[in-house]
């Protein structure tokens, strides 16, 4: 009994084998070895790579000299800030309106999925260019006017990067959609008409129940959301790491920095995304 | 009096249930506002498409005519002739296809073999695997960009489709966490009996998953195929940095589109019109390297919007 209990262990761990392998070579070797070259001059030769130990130099120079890619790492904090929360509480309108009972449900979804398909840097960058991106005709309007004209102060900034890119924000939620819709149609008819029975309005349904049987989504989309929003090649801080790789006096070591510094932003935005979701969660429970 | 409250009531819960998604007695106001919010945000979403296909028709004249809006006054195709010269449309499309489908045949078929291997067997480490798969999902292909890049440098393979297809077969592609966990999904609920019954008649574990296992989880496959696929064809930012000149997709080359037009048709003095790239154009080159795509998602659209149902991010 126990060999084939170790056959199949042996069995199941040949099936994942493949990725395990491409685990350490393709995964977890790169990750290490940029690490190392973030602590490293890396000068290319017709030997090869030369490396020379520069301790932080890197690190120090990210932060002290060069400073495009800190101001892309503040706008690319301010925006995801923005939008983040935007496409997810967009995403659950548009969701809660598809689980009504509408007819032409199908069209809709599609539509509503159809960014997913032709989220590609190029098309969406010429798709900006050629000012597509902002809502129909929003220039003739007041206060567009208005704000254009004092851009500075923290409100309006944000307003109007809101007006100016509605549309590509919008196009970020087709997933995140159909992961509420999705949860939406699971959820159990039955809780439904026991509450009413004990008298809950929709409203106080809404907010006690279907919201916090969410909240898992509502993480998974958070993630899904920054995760794909940070590496998506239009995002001007990868811009900047794929042009100093290329550089001749910054190069791999000094990319390698920028994009393990990169890293560590995105990471630390997931933790406190993920972090102040569940925080909720507890204590709507206790 | 009360009649009057009672009618106010009403619209108050009609006005209610809009934002709590509840079915119940749907009222006509209830239904209008529905519709109206669906539909205009549906146009919102197909602007930019709806923006682009017109404008891709339109000649120069009806570009510099500010009476010309919506509707072009003739049925032009000169753009999509220059366009489709510029972006040398069919050998790319061609070659477009080379670099994804097999990319995306590769990790669908790895991520399937070890999403069984998840789902159906206990080993040690599991768990470390587990966690390790979803971890390879946020972590930004730009961290271990550099060093695959020096890597696939000294393997020869810069420039060739391996710089995609050697990670996509050890489940390193792009997304691959998310497809190992569609199919860890789909064969966890294959019931155990089946397998039982398998091996009662002698089959072996590959045989099982060969005959038995895969052939029921076609609707993970498709799945998988197709947003491999289609992420495979949007991938620019890593296509352009291993393929280099040896190799273009259509959306590279509506990247290089300005830049290839004006080396094709070098602005003349003194011409007007027939050598200038203009809005039209560039719009009818950007409905080219996506047209394929809108096609694919068309005809498989059900599947798309399956996929995440079945995706296992939904449930559990």
């Amino acid at each position: 009994m126990k060999r084939l209990r170790n056959n199949r262990n042996i069995t199941g761990l040949l099936f994942v084998s493949p990725w395990i392998i491409g685990f350490l070579i393709f995964t977890a070797f790169p990750l290490l070895y940029s690490l190392f070259l973030s602590f490293q001059q890396v000068k290319i030769t017709t030997d090869g790579i030369k490396t020379k130990f520069v301790k932080f130099g890197n690190y120090e120079y990210a932060f002290t000299v060069d400073g495009t890619f800190l101001d892309r790492v503040m706008t690319y904090l301010e925006e995801m800030v923005i939008s983040v929360p935007i496409i997810i509480v967009f995403s659950l309108i548009i969701a809660l309106l598809l689980n009504q009972k509408v007819k032409f449900r199908g069209v809709f979804r599609t539509i509503f999925f159809l960014p997913v398909i032709i989220a590609s840097g190029p098309v969406i960058k010429e798709l900006i260019d050629q000012g597509i991106t902002t809502i129909p005709s929003i220039e003739q309007y007041a206060i567009y006017q208005t704000l254009n004209e004092n851009p500075e102060g923290f409100f309006n900034g944000i307003l109007l990067y809101l007006i100016k890119n509605l549309i590509v924000i919008l196009w970020y939620s087709g997933v995140q959609i159909l992961i509420f819709l999705a949860a939406l149609q699971k959820m159990d008819k039955q809780i439904f008409d026991a509450a009413k029975i004990d008298g809950a309005s929709n409203w106080e349904f809404f907010w006690k129940i279907t919201l916090p049987s969410l909240v898992p989504m509502i993480v998974v989309n958070l993630i899904y959301t920054i995760v794909t929003y940070s590496v998506f090649s239009l995002n001007p801080i990868i811009e900047h790491i794929q042009k100093n790789m290329f550089k001749v006096d910054t190069g791999y070591g000094y990319a390698s920095a920028l994009s393990w510094i990169y890293f560590l932003i995105i990471a630390a935005a997931l933790a406190i995304a993920v972090g102040a979701m569940t925080l909720k969660r507890k204590k709507n429970y206790t | 009096m009360q009649t009057k409250t009672q009618h106010v009531n009403k619209y108050y819960f009609k006005t209610k249930r809009m934002f709590l998604g509840m079915q119940g007695t749907d009222g006509l106001l209830f239904k209008l506002l529905i519709y109206g919010l669906l539909i205009g945000i549906g146009f919102v979403y197909l602007y930019p498409l709806l923006y682009m296909g017109v404008y891709s028709f339109k000649s120069l004249d009806d570009l510099l005519n500010p009476l010309v809006n919506w509707i072009p006054t003739q049925f032009y195709t000169g753009n999509y002739e220059q366009a489709n010269k510029v972006m040398d449309f069919f050998s790319t499309l061609m070659e477009t296809l080379y670099v994804t489908v097999l990319p995306a045949l590769a990790q669908t078929a790895v991520a399937a073999v070890v999403g069984y291997g998840l789902a159906r067997f206990d080993f040690k480490g599991k768990k470390i695997i587990f966690v390790l798969v979803l971890a390879t999902f946020i972590i930004p292909p730009q961290v271990t960009l550099i060093p695959r890049y020096i890597f696939f440098n000294e393997l020869n393979i810069l420039g060739s489709l391996s710089a995609f297809l050697l990670p996509a077969t050890f489940g390193q592609g792009l997304n691959s966490a998310i497809f190992i966990l569609i199919f860890y999904q789909f064969f966890r609920a294959v019931p155990k009996a089946l397998e039982e019954a398998a091996q009662l008649d002698g089959a072996g574990h590959f045989r099982i998953f060969f005959t038995i296992a895969l052939p029921m989880a076609l609707p993970a496959i498709i799945i998988s195929f197709l947003f491999s696929f289609v992420w495979y064809w949007n991938e620019t930012y890593l296509a352009a940095i291993y393929f280099g000149d040896a190799l273009t997709t259509l959306p590279l080359q509506l990247q290089k589109f300005v830049a290839t037009y004006q080396k094709m048709f070098p602005a003349e003095m003194g011409v007007s019109g027939g050598n200038q790239l203009n809005e039209g154009i560039k719009m009818a080159g950007t409905v080219l390297s996506i047209l394929p795509l809108l096609i694919v998602y068309f005809i498989t659209q059900r599947w798309f919007v399956e996929g995440v149902d079945r995706s296992g991010i939904t449930g559990e």
